[in-house]
């Protein structure tokens, strides 16, 4: 479209943060009035039609509020980490293939970039927990960082099944080699689905969100790392994990769900938004449905169960394409 | 009112069991020693970095107002000494200066979760103060009105144990809030009632205030049936659920021998495996008139507390229902006029205790009469037994061990009522 390859990714990257920022904000809403219908209530009505507006009224609301910094807080680290949280959410955005060239950079590593750049997230929170001088806060950081570390390495090779069925890191391949419906979720039946629910599982730990959401914990550790953050400080903590989530959905649409590409249905982008948006509510179905597993169980399930099931898969995963 | 008795131990048949002081216990529940909850932490490791915390008073899981001071090793608990007393109103000392009947409408902000049993507890007190007997209908009004206060009251327990389990936003939050839909039916059979959903002040010296409105009792067997059916839903929702057999299995084993050293009472002993239930040891209102099942599960864990809740809910529906059908016709209090009671039998000097099942356990009142001729008969000194107070002192032998997470589980498991610990 545009000629010079700065220039295109420049624009293409606005677009794509612009709109997933203006989805993540809107999935919020989404997640309450999702979970006020699990849960025999209406969500949210009052702010315009459904309660649209809501997540409006929301945001003016953590803007007008005062920022409270900690009298005994290291201050320039707590000023910091919202917003490197916010930067290492966002990163990942740059890679993943909204429709065919609806992306922001089609880079040859592209499955390894989003993955390392949304580990990235540890940092800024362990900052959090540890700037914020709170018990609760370092609590949580702690375990933030001991969940995150653990649950990378099942991430990283769950997403290796697709990078070998495919052959190719980037992204926009991976969705190619699924084209015609055959979706790595479902073919080859055992490594491809195991991955994807590992995957999707592991990718819930990342996003701390239950049943992984230990480092949140808001019912031992009042609210972890976010203890101490107020307004939109905390707005954005708030965001960024709603972007990791979706960024997590988005992953597991392209990476295992065909991406853009619906068969005989056509392909594009609104394909690409329908899978994200799908697995974005079950992650809510599974987060209103569950309860929280404590910091010691979910390790043991990391490294008994994930790690060596993990490594299973991508073996197995090989072996198919050597057979095939 | 004949009913057929089941057997009151629905856990493992297989259990054996001994006995310590003429009670019948588990024999894996009784262990050699107790932590120490004095412990002096200077014995402990010196290599090891504690860390002080206090949860609470401000904490969103701690049932209230709380504080739990306790001493980390990494995120294992070393020592756990709970602090109560910030929600302390003197409602003991301010009974003093009021008559039996003004006392009512203040107990019931004790235990804030069942008001009902608070107002029957010191209503039976008054009552054997004074040498009045409630007259039929009201003890059996009495004893439906304590059933459903206990059904609701349990919902509350387990809903906010999945609370501290699960989180605010999560699935926790999602069994909290169908516990509330079904106790909302509840709160509002009540009001129609007594005309208020949280405290009633229906009970009063010698009876009830409130007679039973024109079809109350259809629509109270119709909420029971349907709490009933649900009720199967929080069972799958702890006994299926893997994370919270995870969470909650296993935890927190009280020794029974401990508990009663604590005073604990209610689902706590009952989860321990100690058949002890003062509606059937010491039948008051109308529970001599039908026969209860009593649920005792010889785990002894927070799951085990949490299932006799469950199961004594549906007790509590099955005998409400039962009462309903044959309500006694008659007058609903002893007294023609609630203002002044006049036959005194407890001379000043004396003293009377009559103690309850509250849904927490033995909800006790002490009091020492006084017969001022300006006052009227009231209480010379007012004792209220919480329940609540007794199970919270067994957190210092629980809390060692676990981990910080374990910590609420078992808070949620004792299901302390800061109101009535405090009062």
């Amino acid at each position: 479209m545009i000629e010079n390859p700065w220039l295109h990714g420049l624009v293409l990257g606005l677009v794509v943060v612009a709109v997933v920022m203006g989805v993540a904000a809107f999935s919020i809403w989404y997640e309450r009035k999702f979970a006020g219908l699990l849960q025999n209530r209406p969500g949210p009505t009052e702010v315009g039609p459904w309660g649209l507006g809501q997540l409006i009224a929301d945001a003016i609301k953590l803007l007008q509020k005062e920022q409270i910094v900690p009298a005994a807080a290291d201050r320039p680290l707590f000023l910091l980490a919202p917003l490197l949280v916010l930067t290492a959410a966002l990163v990942p955005l740059a890679v993943i293939p909204w429709g065919p060239g609806l992306v922001g950079a089609d880079l040859h590593v592209g499955v390894l970039f989003a993955l390392a750049a949304s580990s990235l997230m540890l940092f800024p929170v362990w900052m959090a927990g540890w700037a914020s001088n709170n018990k609760y806060a370092l609590l949580g950081g702690m375990r933030s960082v001991a969940q995150g570390i653990s649950y990378e390495i099942p991430l990283l090779l769950s997403a290796t099944v697709p990078i070998v069925l495919a052959q190719s890191f980037r992204l926009g391949d991976i969705v190619a080699a699924q084209e015609g419906l055959r979706w790595f979720a479902l073919w080859p039946p055992g490594p491809g689905t195991l991955a994807f629910g590992l995957f999707m599982a592991t990718a819930l730990a990342e996003a701390n969100r239950i049943p992984f959401d230990i480092p949140e914990a808001e019912s031992e550790l009042v609210a972890g790392v976010t203890v101490e953050y107020t307004g939109m400080n905390f707005g954005m903590f708030y965001l960024a994990e709603y972007l990791h989530t979706f960024i997590a959905s988005a992953l597991g649409a392209a990476l295992f769900l065909g991406g853009w590409d619906m068969g005989p249905l056509g392909a594009g982008l609104h394909w690409m938004v329908l899978k994200t948006l799908v697995l974005f509510a079950g992650i809510f179905w599974v987060r209103w449905s569950l309860l929280r597993l404590r910091s010691d169980q979910l390790m043991e399930l990391c490294w008994r169960w994930l790690v060596p099931g993990s490594l299973l898969l991508v073996m197995a995963a090989a072996l198919w394409v050597h057979l095939t | 009112m004949a009913v057929s008795a089941a057997p009151a131990v629905s856990s493992s048949l297989a259990t054996r069991w001994t006995e310590v002081g003429g009670v019948r216990v588990p024999v894996e529940l009784v262990t050699p020693g107790w932590p120490d909850p004095h412990m002096d932490l200077s014995t402990y490791d010196p290599e090891a970095d504690l860390m002080a915390l206090n949860m609470g008073p401000q904490h969103p899981s701690t049932h209230g107002v709380l504080r739990v001071k306790v001493w980390l090793d990494g995120e294992t608990v070393v020592k756990a000494i709970p602090y109560v007393g910030y929600l302390h109103r003197g409602v003991e000392k301010l009974c003093e200066k009021l008559t039996y009947v003004q006392i009512t409408p203040i107990v019931d902000k004790n235990d804030y979760v069942s008001p009902m049993m608070n107002e029957l507890a010191v209503n039976m007190a008054f009552e054997a103060a004074l040498g009045v007997e409630p007259p039929p209908r009201a003890q059996v009004l009495r004893t439906i009105l304590a059933e459903i206060q206990r059904i609701a009251s349990h919902l509350i327990s387990v809903g906010t144990w999945g609370l501290d389990m699960g989180g605010a936003i999560g699935g926790g939050a999602t069994v909290f809030l169908y516990c509330m839909r079904e106790r909302e039916l509840i709160l509002d059979l009540f009001e129609e009632l007594t005309g208020g959903r949280f405290h009633y002040n229906t009970h009063t010296v010698g009876g009830n205030r409130h007679d039973l409105p024109a079809g109350w009792d259809r629509k109270a067997i119709e909420v029971l049936d349907r709490i009933v059916a649900r009720s199967e839903e929080y069972e799958r929702f702890l006994v299926d659920n893997p994370i919270c057999h995870q969470r909650a299995r296993g935890i927190a084993v009280i020794d029974p021998l401990l508990a009663m050293e604590c005073g604990a009472s209610g689902p706590i002993l009952r989860g321990s495996g100690v058949d002890f239930d003062l509606r059937r040891d010491a039948p008051y209102a109308a529970y001599d008139q039908v026969e209860l099942r009593v649920p005792v599960r010889t785990e002894g864990d927070a799951l085990a507390r949490a299932l006799v809740r469950i199961d004594e809910l549906r007790e509590s529906a099955r005998v409400a229902k039962l009462l309903l059908q044959g309500v006694p016709e008659g007058p609903i209090c002893a007294l023609k006029p609630v203002k002044l009671p006049g036959a005194v039998k407890l001379q000043e000097g004396e003293q009377v205790y009559v103690g309850i099942e509250s849904p927490r356990g033995e909800l006790g009142t002490w009091l020492l009469a006084n017969t001022d001729r300006k006052l009227g008969p009231h209480p010379y000194r007012l004792k209220i037994r919480p329940p609540s107070l007794h199970a919270l002192s067994l957190l210092p032998y629980l809390c060692p061990g676990h981990t910080l997470s374990d910590v609420v589980v078992i808070i949620g498991s004792l299901d302390p009522i800061l109101g009535e610990v405090d009062r």
